[in-house]
């Protein structure tokens, strides 16, 4: 059993935000999880886009999403990317209830708990001079804030 | 109206030595190295060179005096590059095309995994992501769909580590053999990837030349003809989820999963064959997973039947088709870059030529080759062949 957490490291890189991606790294530090939604076909897209990869419409507002999902996918890092990852952490893919997947890692639980179709949610975390949406399992409600 | 390549034929290929460091060298180096090496093999100077395409186009071009030629963007390489090779060839532009590739000097930094396998993007990089976790969400989600097993994987990755472990010009020569369980049994790296479920970097050099029929029949080497060619790519490669179910908006299209389907639906109809004509497999391995992946999308088996067919089946120890002969991306090379992309395809001309020192495969008259797989949103495949189509 390994208890998963965020990563406290400041020496991990990340990249700059562009105009297109701004507004959702903005939300991430008011402690929300910004999606785009498409005006014309009602799609959600994310990665953040300039044009609707459905419907090609540049007609796009921001929302807000719960921050609830579920593990579509899963993997556990024994190996880090760079050695200011500290292992192990757990990339996930994240199915969120708005319709749209994204890229994240899960905290809070151990190792042997993660699974596919894990109802989760969003938690913050500060790291590096960035706010990163990270997940953690639904059921777990142990008011944990990490990193505070 | 003929097969699109019956005048087009790949005249030799040939690979530098591979090593896990080539002391002073660097990409283009090792990339010129073997340039000289493939026009020797095929009995060719710089001066019959009139197209050069891959990674090194430009730089190719210059260093061995060779210009005006017609050229390709050098950031295409791989399959892609060969068939647009064939393209220029079958079209009038060019006679006789160079391509090559090269590692070298590129992994120095052995803290951190292979520059290649982590893009520095804000969605991606801040979660620690890298190729074997791009891979690994995809095999998780067959293993959820289907049942597929660690131990089924850990089979692939043995028998393509055997075939390196008895190949002299191997990286990894020696190293065996390995069976599934000694897979398994090495660390875990990217669950439910083993260290050795995973390709390994190393540095070297590798080339092809392409010519017309009629100029291939005068040199050196038999002749290998292209019977069949097809290209699936969803996009960037590791700065969106690798998902299973990623679907362009053409209704035909395979989800991401099954990427290469329609690549080998069009090579296979090109060729006028079936899976089951296919005498040798010269797939790309980055991962044990993604063979069972590519033999479902390939239509070698059914959806969810890989595991099997790599462990009790055809691809499984003792059985009817050979799988990635040199050792592949785990035990033979994989430079980063382009190399290991084109290797698997020299690989196949090497077994239509009989030309392999271990693992040949006797009279084999059709090969298939792949590159890519979908934790990269990518899939291509060539099936080669021994006569002119
Ligand atoms: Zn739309």
């Amino acid at each position: 059993m390994t208890a998963l957490e965020p990563q406290r490291s400041g020496e991990i890189r990340i990249p700059r935000a562009s105009p297109i991606s701004q507004p959702f790294w903005e939300g991430c530090d008011r402690g929300v999880l910004p999606y785009q939604r498409c005006d014309s076909c009602s799609k959600a897209n994310f990665n953040p886009v300039y044009i609707c990869r459905f419907c090609t419409s540049k007609s796009l507002s921001w929302h807000e999403s719960a921050g609830l999902g579920t593990i579509y996918s899963w993997t556990i890092a024994w190996r880090p990317q760079f050695p200011s990852f500290a292992t192990p952490y757990a990339p996930i893919i994240v199915d969120l209830d708005e319709g749209y997947q994204m890229i994240s890692n899960l905290v809070g639980c151990d190792t042997e708990e993660v699974h596919v179709g894990m109802r989760i949610s969003t938690c913050f975390h500060r790291v590096a001079d960035r706010t990163l949406p990270y997940f953690t399992p639904l059921e777990i409600s142990r008011g944990v804030m990490f990193g505070e | 109206m003929g097969h699109p390549y019956q005048n087009v034929a790949i005249a030799a290929g040939f690979n530098t030595k591979q090593a896990r460091v080539l002391e002073g060298h660097t990409s283009l180096s090792i990339a010129i190295e073997a340039a000289l090496g493939v026009m020797e093999s095929a009995g060719l100077t710089p001066a019959d060179v009139d197209g050069v395409f891959g990674e090194f186009a430009m730089d190719l071009t210059y260093s061995l005096g060779m210009g005006p030629v017609y050229a390709s963007s050098p950031g295409i390489g791989g399959i892609p590059a060969i068939l647009d090779a064939a393209n220029a060839i079958a079209a009038g532009h060019c006679k006789t095309v160079l391509l090559a590739g090269g590692g070298a000097g590129i992994y120095t930094d052995r803290s951190a995994v292979a520059p290649w396998t982590r893009v520095s993007h804000e969605f991606v990089l801040p979660f620690g992501m890298f190729t074997a976790l791009e891979f690994a969400f995809i095999a998780r989600r067959h293993m959820t769909m289907f049942g597929t097993t660690p131990e089924q994987m850990a089979q692939a990755a043995a028998t393509i580590r055997n075939n390196g472990h008895v190949n002299p010009e191997a990286v990894f020569y020696g190293r065996g053999p390995f069976t599934a369980a000694d897979i398994l049994s090495s660390r875990m790296v990217a669950d439910p990837f083993h260290l050795l479920d995973c390709s390994m970097t190393a540095e070297g050099g590798c080339a092809l030349v392409l010519t017309t029929a009629d100029r291939a029949a005068d040199l050196k080497l038999p002749p290998v003809y292209i019977h069949g060619g097809g290209v699936d790519h969803n996009g960037p490669s590791y700065q969106f989820p690798p998902s299973f179910d990623l679907r362009g908006a053409s209704p035909d299209s395979p989800p991401n999963g099954y990427v290469g389907r329609r690549a080998a639906m069009r090579s296979f109809a090109m060729a006028g064959v079936q899976p089951s004509d296919v005498d040798v497999c010269e797939l790309y391995d980055p991962f044990s997973f993604e063979i069972i992946r590519q033999v479902e999308a390939f239509g070698f088996c059914e959806p969810g039947e890989g595991g099997e067919f790599v462990t009790n089946g055809p691809m499984g120890p003792g059985g009817a088709l050979p799988l990635t002969t040199d050792g592949g991306l785990m035990s033979f090379s994989h430079g980063g870059g382009t190399v290991q992309l084109l290797q698997r395809v020299i690989r196949a001309t090497h077994q239509i030529q009989g030309l392999c020192q271990t693992t040949q495969v006797p009279n084999v008259d059709l090969a298939l080759c792949s590159n890519g797989g979908a934790g990269a949103l990518f899939n291509d495949v060539m099936i080669l062949g021994r006569t002119r189509p």
